[in-house]
C-alpha cells in the first residue's frame, strides 16, 4: 500500500505556490502580464510577485465584484490579467462581473480562485467554495479547470497567459505530489495517470491523488483493477475520454472537491445518459449540507474523499 | 463642430430615437433622450475614435455604463459612421445583433453592459492600463443616476482615486427619475458631488442639455491633475418631446401613433427655431 509520505518528493509544493512562481517567470519576460488582488497577496503567495513587479500589480482591496470588473478593463486593454482572490468569494460576490465582463464581453480574464474547495478547511462554509463549478458551468465562454497536481498547474498558467479566451483555475493550498503521466498538458484533455480496465476513477484537482492510492488498495486487496484520470478540466469536458473509458470500463466514479450537486459528477452523468453510455455510476463529492468542522483532510476523509472511502464506495459499486 | 450644429445634431438624433423605438415597439426611451446630448457632444466634440481606428489600441474609450438607453449609442455610432443606420431597423428583431443593450457585436461599442453597476470597474481598468502602457487615450462612461445605489460603483470610484486615475471620466445622467419613481425617492444618493469629492474625485455640474457647458466641461479635464473626473449632467427624462419631459412612464414608453407624429412634429419646429 502507498503510504502518502513516500510518494512525494522534496521537490513537490503546493500547486498554489507554483503558479506564483510560474506567474513571476511570465512577468519578468512580459510586462504586459499583471496580477489584480483582493487583499489577497499574501494568501495567494504573491508578496513576491508583488515586490518584483510592483508596475505589474494592482491592489484592489477587499472589493471582489470590483477586482473582476477592473479585470476585465485591462484584459479589454491587452493585459494578461490574472485576477486573483479566495475562490468562495470570487465565484459567488463577482459573479455577475465575471458572466458579463469576462464571459459575455469575451474579455481574456485569467480568474484565479485560490484556497478552493475545502482549503480553509476549520474557517467554515464562508470560506468554502463548493459551488464553483456548478455556477460558472452554466455560464457561457468559461474553461473551467482544477489542475491536479505541480505540472498541471504550471502548464494550466502558461497556456492561460496564452489565451484569447476567459479562463477560471483554482487551486488548493495543500502539497501535491508529482502524478506519474507522460500525457501533456492541454484543456480538455482529461489525463489517465493510472490504466485500469474495472473501475474508472475519474478525479480532478485535489482528488486526484487519494483516488490514485485508492486505486493501489483496490489492486492489492481487491484484484481490482482501477483506471485514474485527472479530469482537470470541468469544461469543456473531455468526452471522447468519457466515452472510452465507459467502453472500457465496467463502473465510474467521479470525485471532486465540489458540492455533489452541479459538478464534475453531474457533467458526466449527463453526458452518459444522453448518449446511452450505461454503467454504474457513482459521484462522490461533498453532500448537499454545510461540511462538518475540519481541516481540509478531515473533511476529506469525513465524506469518503480519501483512500479508504474511494476504495470502499469502488467495491460496493462493483458488487 | 458648433454648438448650433451640435442642436441640429442633437434634433436629428432624437427623431431617430424615436424613429426606431416605434418601429422596434420597444426601448428606453425617455433615459435616451435624457443623454443624447451627452453623447452628440462625446461624439463630435470630445472622443477621438472613428469606425477605421476603433481597434487602434490608442483610441479613446466610451463604455456605456447604463447600458439600457442603448438607442441613443446606436442612433450615434450609425451617423459616425460605423454601422450603416439602416441596420436599425432590425432593432430588437430575432436574430438580431442590435438588441436592448450594447453588445461588442456591434461595430464601436466597447462592452457588453446592460447589468448595472459594471461600467466603472471596466472603465477603471482600461485607465489603469492606458497608465500602465504610458498610453494616452482617455476613458469616459456614462452612468445613470439610478444605478448609484450598486456597490461595485463605490469600490470602482475608490479605486479610480487610488490610483490617481486623471485620464478617467465617468459622466452621471442625472435626470432624476428611474423605473419606479424619483430617484430621491427610491433611493436618495445626494449629495452626489460630496460623496465622490469624499472618495477622491473632482466634480463638475452642469446643464446636461447646454452644448457650451458640456463642450467646456470636456475641455477642461482632468478637472485636477491626479483626480478622475466626474460631470454630473443635469438633465431631463424625455428631453424634447413635450408630453414626455420628466414624466415616469416614458422610462420605457412608446409612443403610439398619434404620440409618434407629435413628437417628430416637435422636434421639426425645434429645428426650424
Amino acid at each position: 500500500m502507498i503510504v502518502e509520505a513516500e510518494n512525494k518528493s522534496q521537490t513537490d509544493k503546493a500547486n498554489l505556490e507554483v503558479f506564483a512562481q510560474t506567474l513571476e517567470e511570465l512577468a519578468a519576460t512580459d510586462r504586459d502580464v499583471v496580477v489584480v488582488t483582493s487583499d489577497s497577496r499574501g494568501s495567494g503567495k504573491l508578496i513576491g510577485f508583488g515586490q518584483n513587479f510592483p508596475a505589474q500589480t494592482v491592489e484592489i482591496g477587499i472589493a471582489e465584484q470590483n477586482l473582476v470588473g477592473v479585470a476585465a478593463g485591462l484584459a479589454s486593454a491587452g493585459k494578461k490579467t490574472f485576477a486573483v482572490s479566495p475562490a468562495c468569494f470570487l465565484t459567488a460576490r463577482a459573479l455577475e462581473q465575471i458572466k458579463n465582463d469576462v464571459a459575455y464581453s469575451d474579455n481574456p480574464v485569467k480568474l484565479i480562485g485560490i484556497s478552493a474547495g475545502v482549503s480553509y478547511g476549520a474557517l467554515g462554509s464562508t470560506h468554502h467554495s463548493l459551488h464553483d463549478f456548478a455556477v460558472l458551468r452554466a455560464i457561457n465562454n468559461l474553461v473551467i479547470a482544477a489542475p491536479a497536481d505541480n505540472y498541471e498547474t504550471i502548464e494550466a498558467i502558461r497556456l492561460a497567459a496564452k489565451s484569447n479566451h476567459p479562463i477560471y483555475l483554482r487551486f488548493g493550498k495543500k502539497v501535491m505530489p508529482k502524478l506519474s503521466c507522460d500525457q501533456s498538458f492541454e484543456f480538455g484533455k482529461g489525463r489517465i495517470v493510472r490504466e485500469g480496465c474495472d473501475i474508472a476513477l475519474v478525479a480532478t484537482g485535489e482528488t486526484v491523488y487519494p483516488a490514485l492510492q485508492a486505486a493501489e488498495i483496490l489492486e492489492q486487496e481487491n484484484k481490482i483493477s482501477a483506471m485514474v484520470i485527472s479530469m482537470h478540466t470541468i469544461k469543456p469536458l473531455d468526452y471522447d475520454l468519457l466515452e472510452s473509458v465507459a467502453k472500457k470500463c465496467k463502473a465510474m466514479i467521479t470525485i471532486e472537491e465540489h458540492s455533489i450537486n452541479g459538478g464534475l459528477g453531474e457533467a458526466c452523468a449527463s453526458f452518459l445518459l444522453q448518449n446511452n453510455l450505461s454503467l454504474p455510476f457513482k459521484i462522490m463529492g461533498i453532500p448537499d449540507e454545510y461540511t462538518v468542522t475540519g481541516s481540509q483532510t478531515e473533511i476529506f476523509e469525513h465524506y469518503g474523499i480519501s483512500k479508504a472511502g474511494i476504495a470502499k464506495e469502488a467495491v460496493a459499486l462493483l458488487k | 463642430m458648433t454648438e448650433k450644429e451640435l442642436a441640429i445634431k442633437s434634433v436629428e438624433y432624437r427623431k431617430k430615437i424615436l424613429k426606431y423605438i416605434y418601429a422596434a415597439k420597444a426601448g428606453h426611451t425617455g433615459g435616451s433622450l435624457s443623454c443624447i446630448d451627452i453623447l452628440n457632444v462625446l461624439y463630435n466634440h470630445v472622443l477621438h475614435v472613428s469606425p477605421q481606428d476603433f481597434s487602434s489600441p490608442n483610441r479613446d474609450r466610451y463604455i456605456q455604463s447604463k447600458g439600457h438607453t442603448v438607442e441613443a449609442l446606436y442612433v450615434v455610432l450609425a451617423d459616425k459612421g460605423f454601422f450603416p443606420e439602416s441596420d436599425l431597423e432590425t432593432l430588437c428583431k430575432y436574430k438580431s445583433h442590435y438588441i436592448g443593450h450594447p453588445t461588442k457585436k456591434v461595430h464601436g461599442v466597447e462592452q457588453n453592459t446592460g447589468a448595472l453597476g459594471h461600467g466603472l470597474s471596466l472603465s477603471v481598468g482600461n485607465a489603469l492600463a492606458a497608465k500602465m502602457d504610458a498610453r494616452s487615450y482617455r476613458v469616459f462612461t456614462l452612468l445613470g443616476d439610478g444605478e448609484l445605489p450598486e456597490g461595485s460603483n463605490w469600490e470602482a470610484a475608490l479605486t479610480a482615486s487610488h490610483y490617481k486615475l486623471d485620464n478617467l471620466c465617468a459622466i452621471i445622467d442625472h435626470n432624476k427619475l428611474q423605473i419606479s419613481g424619483r430617484t430621491s425617492e427610491v433611493c436618495n444618493t445626494d449629495p452626489i458631488d460630496e460623496k465622490f469629492e469624499s472618495f477622491g474625485w473632482a466634480v463638475k455640474h452642469v446643464d446636461g442639455h447646454d452644448f457650451k457647458a458640456l463642450t467646456e466641461a470636456f475641455d477642461s479635464i482632468p478637472f485636477e491633475k491626479g483626480k478622475p473626473s466626474l460631470i454630473i449632467a443635469h438633465t431631463i427624462k424625455g428631453k424634447g418631446i413635450s408630453y414626455m419631459e420628466d414624466q415616469l412612464k416614458w422610462h420605457h414608453g412608446v409612443p403610439n401613433p398619434e404620440q409618434y407624429a407629435q413628437a417628430i412634429q416637435e422636434l421639426e419646429a425645434a429645428i426650424v427655431n
